[in-house]
């Protein structure tokens, strides 16, 4: 359902995603781990038609996605890493032009908004502004709104990110009966590592751009003779910290010592 | 259909739960309406030309109609800043119907306020020549509004920051608007000011809406047409260029 084939993306003179290749079957939940940094969101754009890639080739759906982006949109749905909301709309209004541009029939429109507003237990809130929304109440909307149409391939770029633990079971045994009913396919990504062990029929590490391993949990576990899923990843991704979060210790410690100095 | 029209309803929406815009863009064409018009309109009876007032009101309703339509490509940048661009730029919705539907929401907004406008200017004293011609300026407002919206999702597309499109309004925009004719006649005006005015294509507007609301014309009405016809495709074809390469 996905092909990646050699795939590339060079910003400037920094390799973001090295000469990547993996396949995902239809019906498959799939998961890609890595480090902050490791270009799984990258990949992730280039595989939407967000960014096009330097080198390699993409296929989703048999189609190709840098030939064809219009088809292929067609094809996916995909719920960000970052915010993507109109805050100054509420939240039906988010979910109803969603389904719209997604050509969800009239009748079926307001129901399935329903369904979804009330999964993720906003129905009440369905009318206020957005812009009035916490944090995770506007990750479970973006949630509900990725999931009102009901797409071939399903891209999630960390969705559980700072959702409750209630709403988190929701979503994935959500996911896994669309998976299984509908044969959807799903490409998620996430750094809760037993999300990943329970959920993902196969995962791929990647690190620095490169993949570095492919396989299921227990393959994967079973190749490092280690226990647990964690211990898999440490050993191969090492257990250095990236870059950014160096970065943002530097940050850190730097207003630290700003607020020290006062 | 429909995606144009939930898209067009988006931007109306927006408009009308913003009354902070609603306010700030009456305000700054009603300050041109006071201050020159009681302002100049001495000086401009004393040279013999009649009422200034009458002359201004076609003229800051084109500023209205025309800033406000800019602001369109400035409401992209927003969008992109606070990440919902993206949203749309994946839909299965082709890339003209995206900005078709936002550009006849903006335009449809930047209409209104040239019209609050043309509602004022009464109140404080003007009075078209023919109130069915009003309707024209209608019209050629709403072509003066897609035409720019279409311009300003071009330049949304590929500008990236708030600075990049105030730089193109500042020395683009405001120069075009300065030297259309709007403020005051292009007649005894030297050469070089008179060449600008007429390769510039918000003079025609400012003259076909002239002809609309008091009857007098300077370059003609088919001429003024035939300009605005010209901005309009070439404009709506910038925009729909530059917005099938929109990157996030
Ligand atoms: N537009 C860009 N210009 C330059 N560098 C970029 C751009 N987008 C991403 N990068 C770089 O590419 C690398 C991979 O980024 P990416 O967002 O894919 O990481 P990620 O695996 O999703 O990480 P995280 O877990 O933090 O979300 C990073 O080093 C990032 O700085
Ligand atoms: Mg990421």
């Amino acid at each position: 359902m996905i092909e990646v084939n050699n795939l590339t993306k060079r910003f400037g003179d920094f390799t973001a995603v090295d000469n990547v290749s993996f396949s995902v079957n239809r019906g498959e939940l799939f998961a890609l781990l890595g480090p902050n940094g490791a270009g799984k969101s990258t990949t992730i754009k280039m595989l939407t038609t967000l960014l096009k890639p330097t080198s390699g080739k993409l296929k989703l759906n048999g189609l190709d996605v840098v030939k064809d982006p219009d088809a292929v949109r067609r094809s996916f749905g995909i719920v960000f890493q970052d915010p993507s909301l109109d805050t100054d709309l509420t939240a039906y209004e988010n979910m109803e032009l969603h389904g719209i541009m997604y050509g969800v029939a009239k009748k079926e429109l307001a129901p399935r908004i329903e369904e979804l507003l009330r999964l993720v237990e906003l129905w009440e809130r369905r009318n206020s502004f957005v812009k009035t929304f916490s944090g995770g109440m506007k990750r479970r909307l973006e949630i509900a709104r990725g999931l009102l149409h009901h797409p071939k391939v399903l891209f999630l770029d960390e969705p559980t990110l700072g959702l409750d633990t209630q709403t988190r079971h929701l979503l994935w045994s959500y996911v896994d009966s669309l998976t299984k009913e509908k044969a959807m396919t799903v490409l998620f990504t996430t750094h809760y590592l037993e999300e990943a062990e329970s959920n993902a029929h196969r995962i791929a590490i990647i690190d620095h751009g490169k993949l570095i391993a492919i396989g299921s949990a227990s393959e994967l576990k079973k190749s490092t003779g280690t226990d647990s899923l964690e211990q898999a990843y440490l050993e191969l991704t090492g257990s250095e910290i990236r870059e950014e979060e160096v970065d943002a210790h530097e940050a850190w410690r730097s207003i630290r010592r700003a607020r020290n100095m006062r | 259909m429909r995606t144009v029209y939930i898209l067009w309803l988006r931007q109306i929406k927006r408009y009308f739960r913003s009354r902070s815009r609603i306010v700030g863009a009456i305000g700054q064409p009603l300050l041109f309406l006071l201050a020159l018009g009681y302002g100049l309109g001495s000086v401009y009876k004393a040279a013999g030309r009649g009422n200034y007032l009458q002359f201004l009101v076609p003229g800051i309703m084109a500023q209205t109609v025309l800033f406000s339509s800019m602001f369109y490509g400035a409401m992209i940048i927003i969008d992109r800043q606070f990440g919902f661009l993206k949203e749309t730029l994946v839909v299965p919705v082709s890339r003209f119907k995206i900005m078709i539907g936002g550009a006849l929401g903006g335009a449809t907004t930047a209409v209104i306020q040239g019209s609050l406008v043309f509602f004022i200017s009464l109140a404080i004293g003007f009075r078209p020549h023919n109130w069915i011609m009003t309707l024209v300026a209608l019209v050629f407002m709403c072509a003066l509004a897609l035409a720019i919206t279409s311009f300003s999702s071009g330049i949304g597309s590929f500008v990236q920051d708030m600075q990049g499109f105030q730089a193109i309004n500042q020395f683009l925009v405001f120069p075009l608007y300065f030297l259309s004719g709007a403020l005051y006649p292009l007649n005894n005006v030297p050469t070089w000011l008179r060449i600008i005015a007429e390769i510039n294509p918000i003079s025609y507007t400012v003259d076909a809406l002239r002809w609309a609301m008091l009857g007098t014309t300077k370059f003609g009405l088919r001429a003024d047409i035939l300009a605005m016809s010209i901005t309009l495709v070439v404009l709506m074809t910038f925009g729909t260029i530059r917005f099938r390469h929109i990157r996030d």
